[in-house]
């Protein structure tokens, strides 16, 4: 199991400080998120696919994690033209196409995708444990940042348990089909992976303890703002800002 | 260094591990324990390491009796316990930050810690290997990572869970090396009868809750 395939790599992005990452993306995604109108949406989708762009993502990759989310969005435009209150545009029996309704659901896909590729491009560039260690420097709380910590570094540990139960039923001929067998084994499955990662989590603190944890987890690398961190920031600021604009003026 | 009179401990009430159980190790001391699977190896690891408290007899150690969880926070720095399971011990993505971990709770600074994690791979042979994501290292790496978090907090003892089992010839031979040079008081749990020849000067039996001298 890969989570960190995004983080490999070279690029101006790569080599950013996280904690400005943190600190441009949020306000960046919060104001696409809150705009009314499609102007903002649709300068927000060019402005990340250039960050993208510059990350040097596989594209392969990319397209797959936005196909992921766009099915989410896929259901959504079945429904919301045909429920959305506005000028008709076309009637087929029961159904009534709106125009404001297809605007709507287009500045959804534009924000959702906009916001997605803007977050692989600016968090998915850096690893895991270092946005982690931005958040301690960022003084989020501390039992926020060790729950991030601890799923990214024991969810492929759970990950390798499930495939050796799931393995373990295979070679026994285990085959999953809709009856109350396969339910049943599913749900043993599901129990074991609970039973096991209580008894795992209990050693750990164990482990813990014996290297002397008292609450607080100590950090090693210290952060230091470069001249490409602030032109990044003073880069992200201004589109943000820019937004902001668009949207008042709008 | 750890003496321990008259223990009586068991997980339930009927089902009792140890009962008036004697046992300690002295400075110098390499001492080889075995005994059948569920006779109670770890769990007199744990107790000593105050991971678990006993029923009731005396455990000291370095010559005090340690009965609250702050007389055993000085156990735990003093004293190495390598885990069975090197997933459990390693929890910190990185090599260099897990075994820094220890010596920062210790209270050094970034620039001595980074010290002894240079220090640590050197004498274990783990050079290289500073930056790598734990969970896709193999499982001698990872056994030989988390000796090296027991190493870095420089015990005065160690308490070895099985430390060889799954190990290829070679990273044995790595292992046993480093206690021959390194370490100078240990217990070692193990089925290898290599390791014992090798790595205990005396070898105790486990079993029924009693210690009994044990020869190969």
């Amino acid at each position: 199991m890969h989570l960190e395939e995004f983080a490999e790599g070279n690029s101006f992005l790569h080599r950013l400080d996280p904690r400005v990452k943190i600190l441009t993306l949020g306000p960046y995604a919060v104001v696409i998120a809150a705009a009314h109108g499609a102007a903002v949406p649709v300068a927000a989708l060019v402005s990340s696919s250039v960050m993208a762009a510059a990350a040097g993502l596989d594209r392969k990759k990319l397209l797959n994690r936005l196909a992921a989310v766009n099915i989410f969005v896929l259901i959504l435009w079945l429904f919301i033209p045909f429920s959305y209150p506005g000028e008709e545009m076309f009637t087929a029996g029961p159904l009534t196409l709106t125009k404001e309704g297809l605007l709507y659901v287009f500045t959804i896909t534009m924000k959702t995708n906009a916001i997605v590729l803007a977050t692989i491009a600016v968090l998915g560039t850096s690893e895991v444990f270092s946005l982690a260690h931005a958040f301690v420097h960022l003084k989020a709380p501390g039992k926020l940042v060790y729950l991030f910590f601890f799923f990214y570094r024991y969810i492929s540990v759970l990950h390798e348990e499930y495939s050796r139960l799931r393995r373990a039923m295979k070679i026994r001929s285990f085959r999953p089909r809709t009856n109350m067998h396969t339910y049943k084994s599913y749900a043993c499955l599901v129990g074991m992976l609970l039973v096991s990662s209580y008894e795992r989590s209990h050693r750990i603190y164990n482990a813990m303890l014996c290297r002397g944890f008292s609450g607080r987890f100590p950090v090693i690398d210290h952060f230091s703002l470069k001249k490409h961190d602030i032109i990044f920031g003073v880069f992200m600021s201004i589109i943000t800002i820019m937004f902001i604009i668009i949207l008042n003026v709008a | 260094m750890i003496y321990i009179r008259n223990l009586s401990f068991g997980y339930s009430k009927d089902a009792k591990i140890f009962n008036g159980l004697d046992f300690s190790l002295e400075k110098g001391e390499k001492i080889g324990l075995v005994g059948p699977n569920g006779a109670g190896k770890t769990t007199l690891f744990h107790l000593i390491m105050g991971l678990l408290r006993p029923d009731s007899g005396e455990i000291r150690v370095f010559g005090r009796l340690r009965k609250s969880e702050k007389d055993f926070s000085e156990v735990r720095r003093r004293i190495g316990l390598l885990f069975q399971d090197s997933e459990d011990q390693l929890f910190c993505p990185t090599v260099e930050e897990d075994i820094a971990f220890g010596p920062l709770n210790l209270g050094m600074s970034h620039s001595e810690a980074k010290a002894v994690v240079q220090e640590t791979c050197g004498r274990l042979g783990l050079n290289g290997l500073q930056k790598k994501v734990i969970h896709r290292l193999s499982g001698g790496e990872k056994r030989l990572v988390a000796l090296a978090s027991v190493v870095a907090m420089n015990p005065e003892c160690y308490l070895l869970d099985e430390p060889t089992a799954g190990l290829d010839t070679r990273t044995t031979a790595r292992f046993l090396r480093y206690l021959r040079e390194y370490a100078d008081t240990y217990i070692i749990i193990t089925h290898n009868r290599e390791v014992l020849k090798n790595a205990a000067d005396r070898i105790y039996g486990l079993r029924e809750g009693r210690m009994e001298p044990f020869s190969l």
